[in-house]
């Protein structure tokens, strides 16, 4: 039968929200005019918070691959910015994409082992993994050993002169990388590929019977999410002007509050991880004052989502309302008479 | 011509459970064979072999004269082996539209763009038209059991693995799925159909194999395995569960 479709790719809503981002990144760019230094900090981990998020969504929430070893890569990329600029000499802008490239580079051989490990077994894997990463640093003198080093004055003022250029730097540097991440995230999950990371998530085993190559996907996804890591890790440490194994590759900074973020703002979509870096810097701000009341209501916030709301408080917002910003799925209409259109679908995990 | 699919001695166990002992087996190019066989005889673990969802013990699996025991399950897909499963596994975070695009895009190793019409040509097929926008998860059982159908379809098998279809659908329901796989059948597409309910399964194929503890127990022509005395044993045990 030769009736006649066409393949819909937005929404009402997502292109709405298309604007709103537009909207809000232009806010973005204005903002080192009104802000001081330290609204600028902020904005820089809210960004690089929200690119970690969006790439161990994509590791645990697509292809299933709980890591809580990413701060190897945060750690890695953080001191091949270091030796880039310090012992090689480079300026610091190549240096610092060559160091998400030295991280995503390390990443593969890394996978090859640790992908032999399943469930919880890669989990700590991945870990320990880190740890050795973080070992084998520390015993590197020219790179200061267990005590670390700082970045020279030389290497800082090869980015600007004054702090208000650097931190202006900075601030678009991470900018650039958060929304980066979004963005290839988004037109990863649209393209062709992306539909097979979305059959994944919802089934490996019958992913791999329509004929997608699991393993594959995972490598990539891998070394993307470590690439990002790394992206990372150049930025912190660039903006923190002193690197130290401990900090480097602390499971705390660069792995669990990621992994709060995404739990607590949905898995497995686009918006859950913005959301949920939205809430934890929002509970941060709110709770700086009560010490050790803020981790505890952490805690108690996700174990609480766990419970009631695994799909996030994105797919406690999103699923009644079938709201979509970053529109990924293809749908069916007929070409001449919408009103026989095939029933609507919401999105997200369907069980 | 070599046949489509073979298996030559094949055993599978679980620990110390011998589910498939040494079962050869033979798919000839355009042929449509039943298999019969009780509960836990072993037919489900058998298409897991094929598919290379599992690997075997021993033994040799060939695909159209080429030994694919080694193949990982995707390589197995895109020489041409479709299969549904017994207990379906939909992608419930995507549509009905989206898990037959998804299955024609990397089963035939084509273009997205490319695959549209393929997929509304199954989707008309196997009457999920009506559905194709709802989230595969929220179909209910016999939907995604016809999905499952569709699915395998849309990645363009020569051999099309089919694991209890029929179960639980009405005589006019059945009537259409036996109508449906007719025509896949007159397509061109090899067919393995493991079905309980034999009705529908003696409207399609041309010869049936019967299974028990994982061997073969008779094989033939429909009416002659039928009356074996053996099979005769089994099937009123299957009529009585
Ligand atoms: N992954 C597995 N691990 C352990 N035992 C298994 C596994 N898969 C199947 N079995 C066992 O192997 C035997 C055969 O199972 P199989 O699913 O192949 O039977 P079947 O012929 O398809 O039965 P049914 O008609 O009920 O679908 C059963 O005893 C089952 O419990
Ligand atoms: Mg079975």
């Amino acid at each position: 039968m030769a009736a006649a479709w066409r393949i819909e790719r937005s929404t009402a809503a997502s292109r709405a929200a298309l604007f709103a981002v537009a909207l809000a990144f232009a806010a973005l760019l204005a903002l080192p005019a009104r802000g001081d230094s330290g609204d600028l900090r902020l904005a820089v981990e809210i960004c690089y918070s929200l690119a970690l998020a969006q790439a161990w969504n994509l590791l645990a929430g697509y292809t299933g691959l709980v890591s809580v070893g990413q701060q190897a890569y945060v750690g890695l990329g953080g001191y091949a910015f270091f030796a880039l600029t310090v012992l090689a000499g480079m300026p610091p802008l190549p240096s610092l994409a060559l160091a998400g490239l030295v991280a995503a580079a390390l990443a593969l051989p890394t996978a090859f082992v640790v992908f032999r490990l399943h469930g919880a077994y890669f989990a700590i894997g991945t870990w320990v993994v880190a740890e050795v990463f973080r070992l084998l640093l520390a015993q590197m003198r020219p790179l200061g050993g267990g005590t670390g080093m700082s970045l020279p004055v030389a290497v800082v003022r090869d980015l600007a002169q004054s702090r208000g250029a650097r931190d202006l730097i900075t601030y678009y540097l991470g900018l650039g990388l958060g929304l980066g991440t979004v963005l290839l995230v988004f037109f990863w999950l649209r393209s062709r590929q992306g539909l097979a990371l979305t059959a994944i998530r919802d089934s490996e085993t019958a992913a791999a019977s329509v004929g997608i190559d699991n393993r594959r996907t995972k490598f990539a996804v891998y070394a993307i999410a470590a690439g990002i890591a790394g992206l990372t890790g150049a930025l912190a440490f660039l903006e923190k002007l002193r690197i130290s194994p401990d900090a480097a590759f602390s499971v705390g900074d660069w792995t669990a509050n990621v992994i709060f973020i995404v739990v607590i703002g949905g898995i497995g979509s686009i918006e859950g991880p913005i959301l949920g870096t939205i809430v934890f810097f929002a509970l941060r701000a709110l709770l700086a004052d009560y010490g050790a009341w803020y981790l505890i209501t952490l805690g108690a916030l996700a174990v609480a989502v766990m419970l009631l709301a695994p799909q996030g408080l994105w797919g406690v917002v999103a699923r009644p309302l079938g709201l979509q910003f970053f529109p990924v799925q293809r749908r069916l209409r007929p070409l001449n008479s919408p009103q026989t259109a095939p029933e609507a679908a919401s999105p997200g995990r369907g069980d | 011509m070599p046949p489509l699919i073979r298996l030559d001695e094949v055993c599978k166990s679980f620990g110390a459970l011998k589910v498939i002992d040494r079962l050869s087996l033979a798919l000839g190019e355009g042929e449509a064979l039943g298999i019969l066989g009780p509960n836990g005889a072993g037919k489900s673990t058998m298409f897991n072999l094929i598919t290379g969802d599992l690997r075997p013990s021993a033994g040799r699996i060939h695909f159209a004269g080429r030994d694919i025991t080694d193949l990982p399950a995707h390589r197995r897909c895109r020489l041409g082996v479709g299969r549904s499963y017994q207990i379906p596994h939909p992608f419930g975070g995507m549509s009905v539209f989206e898990n037959l695009l998804v299955a024609a895009a990397f089963g035939t190793g084509r273009k997205e763009a490319a695959c549209y019409g393929r997929c509304v040509e199954v989707l008309e097929r196997t009457r999920l038209m009506p559905k194709a926008n709802v989230a595969a998860g929220r179909l209910t059982l016999l939907e995604r059991k016809r999905l499952e159908l569709a699915r395998a379809l849309a990645t363009g098998p020569k051999a099309l693995l089919l694991d209890e279809i029929a179960g639980g659908l009405t005589e006019s329901e059945c009537q259409e799925l036996i109508a449906t796989i007719r025509e896949i059948h007159a397509d061109g597409v090899s067919i393995i159909w493991i079905e309980h309910v034999v009705h529908a399964l003696l409207a399609v194929v041309g010869r049936l194999v019967v299974i028990n503890f994982g061997r073969e127990i008779a094989q033939g022509a429909p009416d002659a395995v039928m009356a074996d005395p053996a099979v005769q044993e089994i099937y009123l045990g299957i009529e009585a569960a």
